[in-house]
């Protein structure tokens, strides 16, 4: 493994399956255990560095580092010195000489963990920048359908929505294609982003038509707060062409699951009884989410000196 | 075992002149040591469970330290049934994340831990290992068993003890003593993991 993970596109094929197997081990040593923490990474310390708003993604950082036993710093740009004005830099040059041994970032700019992991000397991880990618969600996602299906080779994967806003879609493009599984895409032609004919996926505009061969149908959130122009003519008709409701559940494989990285517009991209039936693996991935953030911390870290 | 302190006797593994590079055990003496403290490890869950219907036996639990401590826990656990017709239960534990020297070493794979049903609680734990050396990886497999749950007590038994100890820690069990320089590389090969029985020892310095 790399020193940072800032992208999907950063992890080979054996780079990946050892974080899923690593993950898959974690999970294994610590079902049922009445202590669910481990002595790993005693001593260092992890920042959160959040400039946007993360519910899941934030506090599964955070719990996957203390069962590490890594001492967790959670910083959010609201209510420090961010709002003086200070920069990027500047604050994570501050965290470094406070003795920061990884910093976890999310951003709202693109490319800001690039940025940041050319300034610190201490392991950087992507918790989701911008438009780009998202890759510990990805890398869940991976891990989830893996659990649930028994394989990635040749599983075929639909992510259908606002693509073209999603990080998570980005990540997760280049990783299940990394891991040898079959990506299309489907989304109006409004949120498909201009050089997705680059990307190693097929493309579609038609749900209906690709549900009952889908192994995987990933639904993504529409991403209201990062629209600042019409990309649909109303939520009904998005609803009505590009939602996942129980009729189009009904023309999916028997083994088929459904899921979504949250938070959920209920009644926009899914339907309640969708996310609340057996086929959606939503809260799976919320558990799952920390087993692999551990492993990914574990990876990372475990293995240098401290800071 | 009195071997070591007498000499004079020299049909047994546990006499042959060691130390010297080459080949300490062949696959007939691997299984002679495992059959012998297959035994030892029955007398003493006896000696410990008195007038107990199966010897004590039911009480124990082998836990294996992977990579190749696991395999020689299932080995003792099906030769302990074969000579008490009583079985026992096997598990694993890695010990990866609860070693001091990921920092040197760098970080690897991690190997199942798997437990039996019963759990540990209140049993008698016999940790299995191949080589015994610095003490390092028993210590870390001691702080996994006390997350793990908490046995009556705990026993380790290791294929090879080649010295050289860096902390307090002793076996109960032992295959095969050997008094080794730290230059020198004991390996153990099993089977289940390198295709063949034999352990070796080896004038290597580079410690990868």
């Amino acid at each position: 493994m790399k020193r940072h993970l800032l992208e999907s596109a950063d992890l080979d094929r054996s780079d990946a399956t050892l974080v899923l197997d690593t993950a898959a081990q974690i999970e294994q040593a610590l079902a049922g255990r009445e202590v669910k923490k481990l002595p790993t990474l005693r001593g260092r310390t992890v920042v959160n560095l959040f400039y946007e708003d993360s519910t899941r993604t934030r506090i599964s950082f955070e719990l996957a580092a203390k069962r590490l036993s890594a001492d967790v710093i959670n910083f959010s740009a609201k209510g420090s010195s961010v709002s003086k004005g200070e920069s990027l830099k500047d604050t994570a040059l501050t965290l470094e000489a406070m003795g920061s041994d990884a910093i976890v970032v999310r951003h709202g700019a693109s490319g800001a963990p690039h940025r940041l992991a050319n300034w610190v000397r201490g392991s950087v991880v992507n918790a989701g920048d911008g438009t780009h990618e998202h890759p510990t969600q990805a890398l869940l996602d991976a891990y989830t359908i893996r659990r649930r299906l028994g394989r990635l080779d040749g599983v075929r994967v639909v992510l259908v929505g606002d693509v073209l806003h999603s990080r998570v879609a980005r990540s997760n493009v280049w990783l299940l294609h990394t891991l040898g599984a079959e990506v299309t895409v489907v989304a109006p032609p409004t949120l498909l982003p201009v050089g997705v004919g680059s990307w190693p996926v097929e493309v579609g505009y038609d749900l209906d038509a690709v549900l009952p061969k889908a192994g995987v149908v990933m639904m993504l959130r529409v991403q209201a707060e990062r629209m600042n122009a019409s990309f649909f003519p109303s939520a009904r008709e998005y609803s009505r062409r590009y939602g996942l409701d129980a009729r189009r559940m009904a023309a999916l494989s028997d083994d088929a699951i459904v899921m979504h990285p949250g938070p959920m517009n209920r009644g926009m991209e899914i339907a309640a009884e969708v996310a609340d039936s057996v086929r959606s693996t939503i809260v799976e991935q919320v558990g799952n989410g920390v087993s692999v953030r551990m492993a990914v911390l574990y990876l990372l870290l475990g293995g240098n000196e401290p800071a | 075992m009195a071997s070591s302190t007498e000499p004079a006797r020299s049909p047994s593994p546990d006499s042959a002149p060691s130390g010297a590079p080459g080949t300490l055990l062949s696959a007939a003496d691997v299984a002679r040591v495992v059959d012998r403290m297959a035994h030892q490890l029955i007398e003493r869950a006896a000696s410990l469970a008195p007038g107990a219907d199966d010897g004590g036996l039911s009480d124990l639990v082998l836990v294996g330290i992977p990579t190749r401590g696991a395999p020689l826990a299932r080995r003792l656990a099906a030769r302990i049934e074969a000579f008490s017709g009583t079985a026992v239960d096997v598990g694993t534990a890695d010990i990866t994340l609860y070693r001091d020297d990921l920092r040197l070493r760098g970080v690897r794979a991690l190997e199942p831990t798997v437990l039996p049903d019963a759990g540990i609680d209140d049993r008698l734990v016999v940790l299995v290992d191949d080589v015994l050396f610095s003490g390092r990886s028993v210590r870390a497999a001691l702080d996994a068993l006390r997350d793990l749950g908490r046995p009556r007590g705990v026993q380790l038994a290791v294929l090879v003890d080649r010295g050289h100890r860096e902390l307090p820690i002793k076996a109960d069990f032992v295959g095969k003593n050997v008094p080794t320089s730290r230059s020198q590389q004991v390996k153990v090969h099993l089977t289940e993991v390198d295709g063949t029985d034999e352990v070796l020892v080896t004038e290597e310095r580079d410690k990868s």
